[in-house]
């Protein structure tokens, strides 16, 4: 049985440990309430590009804009957003063996797909695998504004149009509620899925629809990242925040349990110290 | 006089909802003055001001590209960033003119570069004259 003084630590440790566990969830949850609330800001200008893409896209049916087309696949190009911090339960991991898995179902050599890495996790698993990760980024801040990424959504789009490949998909976690967040796969190129709003308007184009969508179609794509991003941080900190909570719940149990068989420990100590003392006056008389 | 709505909308987030009388902006083709009523139409816009008349009041948002798309009782412009001016960080506006001022001067780099640096010192040049007009 171990000594009244080793449990002692271990009480004492754990309780530490909860201390810092309960500080890391009500950080994660100021952050995940204001990521929320940015993800929630996007949307109005994510619906409205959204449907002014797809009345131009469907308005001009024979526009051949690279970008609208679907090519021959030699190269696929996988866009993979994780964390660049742990300690949030199975949030990257999730992510991270889903890509893993398609990448491996669907290709034979590293020449086939190209991983782009946002967030120092998944990075850090795709170049050790040996896989062929052509951008990361990293240090990404915990409330992205879009000037920032900026660089990111551009070279990602960029490398689309000049052919480094020639499909790009995205993989992100999808924040459902606090306590659910799924894995997604989205194609994000070539845009041949534009979700088509109820009501198509008929626009007149200044000065025409090709040079329209020149300008509007890399637009529209880098918001999708960024919007996947937005969404992936909020599912981010959702997912510390219960790991954290957990952890702290955890901790709490085990102080519990420990403090028990520290008290039954210090009993039997006390017990013991009677019973010889007992046991020592009798031999005397 | 009639109105019409207008919202200016950035990924960060709205930045301008109201009821105006006329917008006035630079697109990509030139100078554009929106009235309501207007037939629904979509023009790239330039960087530069956004002017929303209403009585005697103008407001002025800086925007750096994007689109302007009207509808008759609506006007969205799609920006990628914007500020209304009395939002604007001067300070900051003229570190970045600096900025990409030193950058123009150190000629030797890519062309990509070059090109975004000249594009930043367009936006801080911009932001500066706007926020200078309220003044």
């Amino acid at each position: 049985m171990a000594s009244l003084r080793d449990i002692k630590n271990r009480i004492n440790s754990t309780k530490k440990t909860s201390q810092i566990t309960k500080a890391m969830e009500m950080v994660s949850s100021s952050k995940w309430n204001r990521g929320v609330m940015n993800a929630k800001a996007f949307v109005p200008y994510m619906e409205k590009i959204q449907e002014v893409t797809a009345s131009i896209a469907m308005g001009s049916q024979d526009s051949n804009h690279p970008m609208l087309v679907s090519r021959p696949v030699k190269k696929t190009g996988y866009l993979v957003i994780t964390s660049d911090r742990g300690l949030a339960g199975a949030f990257n991991s999730n992510v991270i063996r889903q890509v893993f898995q398609t990448v491996k179902s669907r290709h034979k050599s590293n020449d086939e797909f190209a991983i782009i890495a946002i967030g120092r996790v998944g990075r850090d698993f795709f170049i050790k695998q040996g896989m062929n990760v052509v951008l990361d980024i990293t240090g990404v801040a915990d409330q992205p504004s879009f000037s920032e990424i900026q660089d990111i959504t551009s070279s990602a789009v960029g490398m689309f149009s000049d052919g480094t490949f020639d499909e790009l998909f995205v993989y992100y976690s999808h924040y459902v509620s606090a306590i659910s967040q799924e894995v997604t796969e989205k194609k994000l190129l070539p845009l041949t899925d534009i979700e088509v709003p109820t009501k198509l308007t008929s626009y007149e184009f200044e000065p025409n629809a090709e040079e329209i969508l020149e300008v509007l179609l890399p637009q529209y794509a880098e918001s999708l990242i960024f919007g996947a991003l937005l969404d992936s941080k909020a599912s981010e900190h959702a997912a510390r925040m219960n790991a954290m909570k957990n952890a702290t719940d955890n901790a709490k149990d085990l102080i519990g349990q420990l403090s028990l068989s520290y008290n039954r420990a210090r009993q039997a100590a006390i017990t013991q110290e009677i019973t010889e003392i007992v046991g020592g006056a009798a031999a005397l008389e | 006089m009639k109105t019409m709505k207008v919202h200016v909308v950035t990924p960060d987030g709205p930045v301008y909802d109201s009821e105006v009388e006329m917008v006035s902006t630079k697109a990509q083709t030139g100078e554009l003055g929106i009235l309501p009523g207007h037939i629904p139409m979509v023009a790239p816009l330039q960087i530069g001001a956004v002017r929303l008349m209403k009585g005697v009041n103008t407001d002025y948002v800086a925007v750096s590209g994007g689109f302007l798309e009207v509808r008759p009782d609506t006007v969205t412009i799609l920006a990628q960033t914007a500020e209304k001016s009395s939002e604007i960080d001067i300070e900051r506006a003229v570190r970045a003119k600096e900025r990409a001022e030193q950058r123009l001067r150190e000629r030797q780099q890519e062309n990509i570069d070059f090109k975004r640096a000249e594009l930043a010192l367009q936006r801080a040049i911009n932001r500066i004259s706007i926020a200078q007009r309220r003044i």
